[in-house]
């Protein structure tokens, strides 16, 4: 049976979705990605160091276009018309590629989104043609007012950015995953895998990390491990869990033919 | 030619400058970028074919690591 991530009419064979940033070296960075599976990687759009010695390698060189799907984002971006405009930029810059993460933040501390800001950008950016995949908070009526608008994917925040502390509201996350017609992927906050397990038997459609693998002792092995916790947590999803009974164990040996 | 490029101003001794023949100036060529001309893209087909002006703003983009 294949199961698929589907996103904006494409699918996908892996449901984990990472970023390049933080590693030591593009060396690194390709064997850590190599070891997630993932197909979907995350990119940031800067200014080009100009002076920079001809010929030294660049980001493209280990992560060639032709072999993943990029997703370029607006990290970074504090308002709609610099989110929009760095996506103008990528879309340039990846020949016409329509697949974007769209990232407005509200706070320098937190990178906790701007959702006002991040609305306004998004509805932009569906006229425009792109096709959106929104990192927002985990208000369920947020979620729902991004897909009205015609996002492909909501991604809400399991905990800050960077943070590494897991899921802190699987419930909101749980009616979110509930309402929703198009995938919802966590972004954000994953420590650990069984932070990743959890958002996959939640239900949701994929998990987005960057920094729980790139910032691990052996961000290679780390890379492995949530590459394993997704599809475990997404098998465990579709097998369909026992109900929780608190105080009602029962054996799971037979109760009949004790000796005595 | 005074032009802004990438925040930083830039001076080049020519009296006619194509958005092309800048890249070819920066080392550039080749690099997968793109390019805004006062807050305009130009596309990578139309370098060639768009001239520079003194005081013109560019920003010159590219891909790197983020998440």
């Amino acid at each position: 049976m294949s199961d698929l991530l589907k996103i904006a009419d494409k699918t996908y064979q892996s449901r984990l979705l990472v970023g390049t940033g933080k590693y030591k070296d593009f060396a690194e960075t390709r064997a850590a990605i190599d070891a997630s599976g993932a197909e979907i990687i995350t990119v940031a759009i800067r200014r080009t160091n100009i002076g920079q010695t001809a010929g030294e390698p660049s980001l493209l060189d280990y992560l060639p276009p032709e072999e993943f799907t990029y997703l370029p984002n607006t990290a970074g971006c504090y308002s709609a018309d610099d989110a929009v405009r760095t996506l103008r930029l990528a879309r340039e810059l990846l020949d016409g590629h329509k697949l974007v993460k769209l990232e407005v933040l509200g706070d320098p501390n937190t990178l906790y989104p701007n959702m006002i800001e991040t609305i306004t950008a998004a509805k932009t950016l569906v006229k425009d043609g792109f096709d959106v995949m929104v990192y927002c908070s985990d208000d369920p009526i947020i979620a729902r007012q991004l897909e009205e608008i015609g996002c492909c994917a909501v991604m809400p925040l399991a905990s800050l950015i960077g943070s590494g502390m897991g899921i802190l509201n699987p419930w909101n996350l749980q009616i979110i995953i509930e309402n929703a017609k198009i995938p919802v992927l966590v972004d954000a906050g994953v420590g650990t895998a069984s932070d990743a397990a959890i958002a996959m038997e939640l239900g949701c459609q994929g998990v987005l990390m960057n920094t729980a693998i790139a910032a691990a002792k052996n961000p290679v092995m780390m890379a492995s491990a949530m590459k394993k916790a997704v599809e475990a947590g997404r098998d465990a999803y579709l097998a369909g869990r026992m109900p929780k009974k608190l105080y009602s164990a029962s054996p799971s040996s037979p109760t009949t033919g004790l000796i005595t | 030619m005074q032009l802004t490029i990438n925040g930083k101003p830039r001076s080049f001794d020519a009296e006619q400058l194509s958005v092309a023949h800048l890249v070819e100036l920066l080392e550039l060529t080749g690099k997968r970028l793109a390019i805004e001309l006062n807050a305009e893209i130009v596309p990578r087909s139309q370098f060639e074919h768009t001239l520079l002006k003194n005081n013109d703003k560019l920003e010159i983009v590219g891909a790197v690591g983020g998440g």
